[in-house]
């Protein structure tokens, strides 16, 4: 089954927050070789991630 | 003063961030600094050998700010449902309107401004969706642990961040990287 964007920006988040299955990654990975969006959408989610830590270790 | 006092006392302003930033009120962070000094105070053999006063305090802090959050959670309501971002999507699943890249995302980590943007989008997020948010990004909690003290499943809590997570990027791409 293909996954649809909204499907892929949950399963983003959800990477962040636990480990995915053998079967939810590669079709992540799939979906995000073909689809520009949700690529930018995994970086901008990466970045949040930065930019928190940034944030609580700011003297 | 002792000297180790006057070092913990050093600290205070770092540790007040730490905390206000996590708990959005500032007595509550107070309070929660205060008990870090005192146990921090109490307990200065226990830190004798360790490199790193902040790192030290900051694990006391991030104790306090749990216990705090745990007498919360039992009084905050639980938010408002806000619509799930679907306005995002059509029908089929598809974005209505593709995330664009953001425009050298790492420069923006050199500005303060950017600081004081993101941080105005955090104080936007309604309170639980804030709290676990926080709790995940600011004090590195697992998922696990924030479920325990929210009192919630685990399949509210990644519902939580997500929101918190779409929340911060529309917000971050009105106020910072769409204006520029």
């Amino acid at each position: 089954m293909k996954l649809t964007c909204k499907e892929v920006s949950h399963l983003v988040s959800q990477g962040l927050d636990r480990e995915l299955g053998w079967g939810e990654r590669m079709r992540v990975r799939i979906h995000l070789a073909i689809c520009n969006g949700c690529t930018n959408f995994k970086k901008q989610m990466d970045f949040l991630r930065r930019a928190m830590r940034e944030l609580g270790t700011r003297p | 003063m002792n000297e180790f006092r006057a070092r913990l006392e050093k600290e205070r302003g770092y540790l007040l961030r730490y905390a206000g930033l996590q708990l959005r009120d500032s007595h509550a962070a107070e309070d929660a600094v205060q008990e870090t000094l005192v146990a921090a105070l109490a307990g200065e053999a226990s830190f004798a050998g360790r490199s790193n006063l902040r790192t030290w305090l900051t694990g006391i802090l991030k104790h306090k700010i749990i216990d705090t959050i745990r007498r919360q959670s039992r009084e905050a309501p639980a938010d408002a449902d806000s619509a799930d971002f679907d306005a995002l999507f059509v029908e089929n699943g598809h974005w209505a309107q593709p995330p664009g890249a953001w425009a050298d995302p790492d420069a923006s980590l050199e500005q303060q401004r950017f600081f004081a943007a993101l941080q105005a989008c955090l104080e936007r997020l309604p309170g639980k969706t804030a709290q676990a948010f926080l709790m995940r990004e600011h004090l590195g909690l697992e998922t696990g642990e924030i479920c325990k003290e929210l009192a919630i499943t685990s399949t509210h809590c990644w519902v939580l961040l997500y929101r918190a997570r779409m929340a911060l990027r529309e917000c971050l791409e009105k106020t910072w990287f769409g204006t520029k």
